[in-house]
């Protein structure tokens, strides 16, 4: 019983959807295009959602500074492999025996966790602790472990999924045939919490990924820079390609023949490509794990 | 008997060797700074270390409230947070309706992928697509979409008025797609049955809509607004920072808590102050935490945080 109204929402959703869709897409579709076009055409009709006349001299620029670029990446890939993999042992080995209804003094511990999502000291103290006692300042652990090594969203995620996945029935009779608590915890809640732990781990690699924060605050020397850090500066400061082309010794290179309103954007376009290659494959994953509450809001 | 406890607690030493790790980063990363928010109430001397300086009492609170920026930042901070509630909500719960009607699998699929997307790029990322949309000289808007409407070119990194329409268009720019995602699968938890029998009953789409989905998804809808307004006081950093590119002219509008208390502390180096106002958001910040809590407890017991 297909009704006018059928037909009427049915074209109204198409209609508003598609809108949002594009109004979504357009601003990293111009940022993509303007990339790849040439910078005269640039100056002259500004970024566009369609390269006007196609032009590759943003990237041929990018290519003669890969060391820089390259890099980056390079501790970004680093920081995210390495953060990754340590979130998931902390956040598992904390929220598997929170997991456990059996463990006394399950709820002082659960406490624990919880009362830092209510209340944090905040910028200030947090800076002064990690530069001054801990001296990550300048130091690679700056990107791995401030906020980032271990969120209690995480934890509580994964404590509630871990006592629904792992029946107590299971663990109880392992443990009568004489398995410890760690042979527990490698052969049986590691593969049986496999879905929770895949979900934890995306969105941990994408908040490693997309960090900006952490170098922003304890990084003041350009070496240790994520991608997402280079963009920053470069966005913070224009002319810092440029100085550092000079310093480079592109003695031939005039300073004002830099492509800069597209190199911007390309360097950006490079910043995002791996999200964007990656995320057809990781959708479903991400949307379940938004759907049972793995992003804090 | 006491033996027997022991021996119960015995059992479990493995599992708390497990914890250990991510209980010492708590201790790290969380709890010593929150023992360093005293530092607001100390003169900091480097000298002495911390939490060796002179207690001075209020005296940094003093001058922060003395300051005009002590009322911009908070107005900024809960202005900003209330119209992004409102915004966001109706958009999210718009779009998520939308979904749940549309009966094209592909397309739907297609729709909600790419809403969802700006969700994904970081907040730098996002500072350089608004500077392609805003430039001046070379933005999308000045360069192609305002002489099409006929209109003049717009400094909108000179104008801070106008922020105050930017800041929640690119807020719900990123956030809309993961909003609906939350409401989307509260429509897909309603029981199918309500609206078989609402057609038998010849109640349309549109009424179906009006007295099944929104009364069923209230909860949710009701839930996330007051986990939100327990955020109130505080802000996402890199939309206040970034997507101004860090303009000096437009702080009146795009001033917050969080961007004072880092410009005090990274730019100024004044502990005082900075630490003062980080202090007044922890604090003030957790009194929202707890009201809304209680307000969520009384209303759907099981959404409560605690």
């Amino acid at each position: 019983m297909k009704t006018k109204e059928y037909y009427g929402i049915q074209i109204l959703s198409h209609v508003i959807l598609f809108l949002s869709a594009a109004v979504a897409i357009i601003p990293i579709l111009i940022l993509f295009s303007s990339s790849f076009t040439e910078q005269a055409t640039i100056i002259q009709n500004g970024y566009n959602i369609w390269p006007k006349k196609f032009g590759l001299e943003a990237y041929e620029y990018l290519w003669k500074q890969r060391d820089q670029i390259f890099r980056a990446y390079g501790v970004t890939a680093l920081v995210t492999v390495i953060g990754t993999a340590a979130n998931i042992v902390v956040t598992s080995l904390l929220a598997y025996p929170l997991s456990r209804r059996d463990l006394p003094g399950r709820n002082f511990f659960s406490f624990l966790v919880f009362f830092t999502m209510l209340f944090n000291g905040g910028l200030v103290p947090t800076y002064l602790m990690y530069t001054e006692y801990f001296h990550i300042k300048n130091t690679i652990f700056a990107l791995l472990v401030p906020t980032l090594l271990m969120s209690p969203w995480y934890v509580f995620l994964m404590r509630t999924n871990l006592s629904s996945m792992v029946p107590d029935a299971i663990i109880e009779s392992a443990s009568i045939d004489g398995a410890t608590e760690f042979t527990i915890f490698r052969k049986i809640v590691i593969p049986m919490g496999r879905p929770i732990i895949a979900t934890v781990m995306l969105f941990s690699g994408i908040n490693y990924w997309n960090d900006w924060y952490n170098g922003m605050i304890y990084l003041t020397k350009a070496e240790l820079f994520s991608i997402q850090n280079l963009l920053n500066r470069m966005l913070a400061d224009i002319q810092f390609l440029s100085t550092n082309a000079a310093m480079a010794g592109n003695m031939g290179e005039m300073v004002a023949s830099i492509p800069g309103t597209t190199v911007r954007m390309a360097i950006a376009a490079v910043g995002i490509l791996p999200i964007i290659v990656v995320y057809p494959f990781v959708q479903n994953n991400f949307v379940k794990g938004i759907a049972v509450g793995a992003v804090k809001g | 008997m006491a033996s027997k406890k022991l021996k119960h607690i015995k059992k479990y030493i493995p599992l708390y060797i497990m914890m250990i790790p991510g209980l010492l980063y708590l201790l790290i990363n969380n709890y010593l700074p929150m023992a360093g928010l005293v530092i607001a109430f100390k003169d900091v001397d480097y000298r002495k270390g911390i939490f060796g300086s002179d207690w001075i009492g209020f005296k940094n609170f003093e001058y922060l409230f003395s300051t005009e920026d002590a009322w911009v930042i908070t107005r900024n901070t809960m202005g900003y947070n209330i119209a992004f509630i409102i915004i966001n909500t109706c958009l999210s719960v718009f779009v998520a309706i939308l979904l749940s009607e549309m009966v094209a699998k592909g397309a739907k699929r297609f729709y909600q992928s790419a809403i969802l997307l700006p969700f994904l790029l970081s907040m730098v990322i996002i500072g350089y697509l608004g500077n392609a949309m805003m430039n001046t000289e070379l933005g999308f808007l000045n360069k192609s979409i305002l002489p099409l409407m006929g209109m003049d070119p717009v400094s909108w990194y000179m104008e801070p008025k106008l922020w105050v329409f930017i800041l929640p268009i690119v807020y719900a720019w990123k956030e809309v797609g993961y909003l609906s995602i939350i409401y989307y699968s509260a429509v897909l938890g309603i029981d199918t049955e309500y609206y078989e029998a609402a057609s038998l009953e010849g109640a349309t789409k549109l009424q179906q809509i009006y007295y099944i989905t929104v009364p069923l998804i209230k909860p949710v809808i009701y839930t996330m607004v007051l986990l939100s307004i327990g955020k109130i006081f505080r802000s996402d950093f890199g939309l206040f920072y970034h997507v101004p590119l860090n303009s000096g002219t437009l702080y009146s509008t795009t001033n917050v808590i969080d961007t004072y208390v880092y410009r005090g502390l990274m730019q100024l180096g004044d502990i005082g102050m900075s630490s003062a106002a980080g202090a007044y958001q922890a604090i003030v910040g957790f009194i929202f935490v707890l009201i809304s809590n209680l307000v969520v407890k009384k209303t759907s017991p099981d959404n409560a945080l605690f």
